[in-house]
């Protein structure tokens, strides 16, 4: 009663306290005075009673703050209590800090980082482990070539029926190929694996509506299998690539026995979608760089890229048939092997009819397919439209057998005859989303705007005008990708919209030449052009490009594992789990396995003396089952990092070439007796004469 | 209540039967038969970190809940492990309250002056169960190992069995349950039948019932004494 009282005393107050204000905006319209403030230097920090809080009304909070009534509704539409959840979560990839951020809607709480394709220490994730190096190795681009950076794109979490179930997640990494998976009992990555015909890839990670396929789309043209050509040659000899990573539900990795790859012409594959409901079975990728430039070699008169690729007014718009294609690689009578990669050659994938191109405007970007998958949604980027084709005339052009072909023979559906719509938005259109009232949002990255548009046909019910543009909110700056929630599903929800931007510029307060991103929450619940930004979510640790926006109810994680001495890899007990009353230091010659508690506040052992040149496996099962009581453990030279959460057993091997005394400890704050939570590793040097003569 | 019963027609096979057992013996027994399914004493710690409490269920015969976590936490003030307590009493329990509910039976059916003392252990269980908590509390409680981590920070103690209570950043309630209340319900059955049995002399040929004077004799005093018995 109190809290409604407060509120309703809130809202009262709100046209009072906009008097004292003039960037008043209820449009979202950003406060372009405010910035001028901020940049006479003349900043809130210099106003007298601006340190801290003073007052206690709304009122006054809000004069002392400098807070318009707009401000104060975002903040009353996003401040979360303390204890109370988000009702979404958001998967943003990480962007070249190879991870993935999880982040609450509508507080933009940072709850997590996800380590993927990079080394993280407070997972332990890349630091030692033996079970996280494995994994991480299992992307390694060529033998002893460790690959330890990426760029993570497109978050894909898993679907039921073309619904977020929140089981799974994948991701891509376009620097090298690459795909993660995630499992989201524990949120751990579970599996990397690496193109074997490709090292790049940027139409990654998108899954079929039950989860059948991960789709990694390429990007740069190669010759596949890491063959070298010259570039004169590249029409010839480069190809891109679409892969079909098959996953396996049940035992949460992807097959990639079952998995199988198509060649392509060597245009640079762009974004992917894949179809559902009624285009269930088909995926779509745009492409740029149909005028297959190779490149400036320097010399006078060379084209740059960025100039070479964007000379055609039309690129493709692929239309891949994945049900038959799925079959003909499975047949395996058709295909070829690249790096024990099954492949789909092109003239097959054309003779099997399993390809179709059709014009899009220039140089586009982001193809996201109507919840209803009745109409796929093509973004200009160079173009100030969004492209609308329409599945139902997709379906007829390809029933009444087109008539030309690309360069390379592949079947070209008529432009005029699958269009259903263009819609002017503005420049620079990129990605689109849906919400749960026929609306489209569109990013704008060269006006740094969000578009709402209304979609056509069954989506319009409210009896506004289909194909037109509605609204736009600007945002700061640079938007690429926007997700609202649940919006890339087959129902989604509206209400929040992120947005993306890659420029933050005068956001935050300067933080060096290197700047944070900034995700920007929108409150899309509203119909018609009120659209405000709600919320600045600085990202600090790299570029977030794609993010995914789930129910946060979908997720049901493990608040422990399940059980003490639990393997992480296999989702079961460790055979090396070790129970309270078990631990051991066992030695054979010179190998020695190390069996190691960990609990509030002791590690058992707490000394292992070991003698140089001895073979070490060291294995330590947390046996807390307390909500949260993880432990780490440090080891220092040897450079090893755990992160032991409750249950949690891993393991960790080396030889111990270096003597000395270490002392090792537990990293996390776990208890008072945190401090205490340590051990010794000794290394005698005496040890290389009696164990093994002395090499040392 | 239950002492109405006797008056039930004996024309039923039913009314025969209850007129040929004590009734509140049989339904002491089944008290508690059920009583062993649900916890008899429950504790829950409470501090800040620990914002769900901590649980320490007690049914007759074995511990549950959070007793991995208290027994971390009791490590530190140099408690014993909460599994080394009641040993014998945890080993035993199931064997004693089976041969409760058996005395009970037998108590039931056959309607001595002398046999109806076979119910006396079972009406004692509740108190006992309570003294014997209560000696296994202290008992940790008060022998904590000196050289433990913060044993120079809690003296011993002991628990508090009922209500609430407070060690260091903890705070504690603890109550008996279910369990309990069916035992002690079973108690002052077993309680209502012994003075059924002890103060009103019952016709010695058991398989010649009375058809007329036992039902009714039999509930008009124990209803006279029952309130009294209940506060």
């Amino acid at each position: 009663m109190m809290r409604r009282l407060m509120v309703l005393a809130l809202i009262a107050l709100l046209p009072i306290v906009g008097c004292s204000r003039q960037d008043v905006d209820t449009s979202g319209q950003p406060r372009e005075d405010a910035a001028e403030e901020a940049q006479e230097g003349d900043d809130d920090a210099g106003r007298p009673g601006s340190v801290g809080v003073t007052g206690e009304s709304v009122e006054e909070i809000a004069a002392a703050r400098n807070l318009s009534p707009a401000d104060v509704s975002a903040a009353l539409k996003t401040y979360m209590p303390s204890g109370r959840h988000d009702e979404y979560l958001m998967f943003a990839s990480g962007g070249h800090s190879g991870q993935i951020m999880v982040v609450g809607l509508p507080s933009m709480r940072l709850l997590k980082v996800i380590a993927v394709f990079t080394p993280e220490s407070w997972q332990g994730w890349g630091t030692g482990g033996t079970s996280t190096e494995e994994r991480l190795a299992g992307g390694d681009a060529r033998p002893g070539m460790p690959v330890r950076s990426a760029d993570t794109h497109h978050p894909a979490l898993s679907e039921t029926g073309g619904d977020y179930d929140g089981e799974w997640l994948f991701i891509g990494d376009k620097s090298n190929g690459r795909i993660g998976v995630i499992d989201l009992r524990d949120f751990e990555t579970k599996q990397i694996v690496k193109n074997p015909i490709a090292d790049g890839n940027h139409g990654g990670t998108f899954v079929t509506p039950d989860t059948e396929w991960v789709i990694e789309g390429g990007q740069y043209a190669t010759p596949l299998g890491g063959e070298y050509a010259g570039l004169d040659t590249y029409q010839e000899t480069f190809r891109g690539h679409i892969t079909f990573w098959k996953f396996d539900r049940d035992a949460g990795r992807i097959d990639v026995a079952r998995s199988f790859s198509m060649e392509l012409p060597p245009y640079w594959q762009d974004l992917c979608d894949a179809g559902k409901k009624v285009s269930e079975g088909w995926v779509f990728c745009n492409s740029i760089n149909t005028e297959m430039a190779a490149g400036n070699d320097g010399t006078e008169g060379g084209v740059n890229f960025e100039s070479g690729v964007s000379q055609n007014d039309m690129d493709y718009l692929h239309l891949f048939n994945l049900d038959r294609a799925a079959e003909v690689a499975a047949a395996g009578e058709n295909t070829t092997t690249v790096n024990g990669m099954t492949v789909i050659p092109l003239e097959v994938a054309i003779s099997e009819k399993l390809l179709y191109f059709t014009p899009e405007p220039k140089s586009p970007h982001g193809v996201d397919v109507t919840p209803g998958g009745e109409f796929l949604v093509v973004a200009g980027k160079l173009d100030p439209h969004v492209s609308i084709y329409s599945w139902e005339k997709i379906q007829a052009a390809i029933a009444a057998g087109p008539t030309e072909t690309d360069t390379f023979g592949v079947p070209l559906l008529a432009y005029d005859d699958v269009i259903e719509a263009q819609v002017e938005l503005g420049l620079g259109p990129l990605h689109t989303q849906y919400d749960d009232k026929g609306y489209g949002y569109t990013s704008l990255f060269l006006d740094s705007a969000v578009a709402r548009w209304t979609l056509g046909g069954a989506y319009r019910t409210d009896g506004e005008e289909p194909w037109q543009l509605v609204t736009k909110t600007p945002v700061q700056y640079n938007i690429g990708h926007l997700a609202t929630a649940e919006g890339d599903t087959v129902s989604p929800d509206g209400g929040y919209l992120v947005a993306l931007n890659k420029w933050a510029v005068d956001r935050f307060h300067n933080v060096g030449p290197l700047l944070p991103q900034n995700l920007q929450l929108l409150d899309i619940s509203a119909p018609g052009t009120t659209m405000p930004v709600l919320y600045d979510m600085p990202i600090g640790n790299g570029e977030p490009h794609y993010s995914q926006i789930i129910k946060s109810d979908k997720l049901k994680g493990w608040e422990t594992y399940p059980e003490i001495g639990w393997d992480a890899v296999t989702q079961a007990v460790s055979a090396n789990a070790t129970q309270s009353g078990q631990e051991r230091v066992e030695r054979d010659g010179n190998q020695v396995t190390v069996y190691m508690t960990a609990v509030r506040s002791h590690f058992t052992p707490e000394r292992v003396e070991l003698q140089a040149g001895d073979e070490v496996t060291w294995h330590i099962t947390n046996i807390e089952t307390a909500y949260d009581a993880t432990h780490g453990f440090s080891l220092p030279v040897y450079g090893i990092n755990l992160s032991l959460e409750p249950g949690e057993t891993e393991s960790f091997a080396f030889t111990a070439g270096e003597k000395g005394v270490f002392a090792w400890y537990c990293t996390e704050f776990c208890s008072a007796l945190h401090l205490e939570m340590a051990g010794y590793m000794l290394v005698d040097p005496q040890g290389v004469a009696q164990a093994t003569g002395g090499d040392r | 209540m239950a002492s109405q019963r006797p008056e039930a027609r004996p024309t039923s096979r039913l009314g025969a039967l209850g007129a040929r057992i004590t009734l509140p013996f049989a339904a002491a027994a089944v008290l508690l038969a059920v009583s062993i399914l649900f916890p008899y004493w429950e504790l829950r710690l409470n501090a800040p970190q620990y914002p769900r409490g901590l649980f320490m269920t007690v049914f007759i015969d074995h511990i549950q809940g959070d007793i991995r976590e208290i027994d971390g936490l009791n490590h530190y003030i140099g408690m014993a492990p909460l599994g080394n307590a009641a040993h014998l009493e945890r080993t035993v329990a199931m064997g004693a309250i089976v041969a409760m509910i058996g005395a009970l039976g037998v108590a039931a059916v056959l309607r001595g002056r002398w046999t109806a003392l076979l119910a006396v252990p079972a009406m004692l269980l509740p108190p006992v169960f309570l003294a014997d908590l209560f000696y296994w509390l202290r008992h940790f409680g008060r022998n904590l190992d000196p050289d433990a981590a913060l044993s120079n920070a809690i003296p011993p103690f002991t628990p508090r069995i009922l209500g609430h209570g407070a060690i260091a950043q903890f705070s504690t309630d603890a109550m008996v349950q279910t369990g309990f209340w069916l035992a002690l319900a079973a108690s002052l059955l077993i309680a209502l039948g012994l003075v059924q049995r002890l103060h009103q002399p019952v016709p010695e040929p058991v398989d010649v019932p009375s058809r007329a004077a036992v039902p009714g004799s039999v509930s008009s005093r124990p209803r006279t004494d029952h309130p009294a018995e209940a506060t």
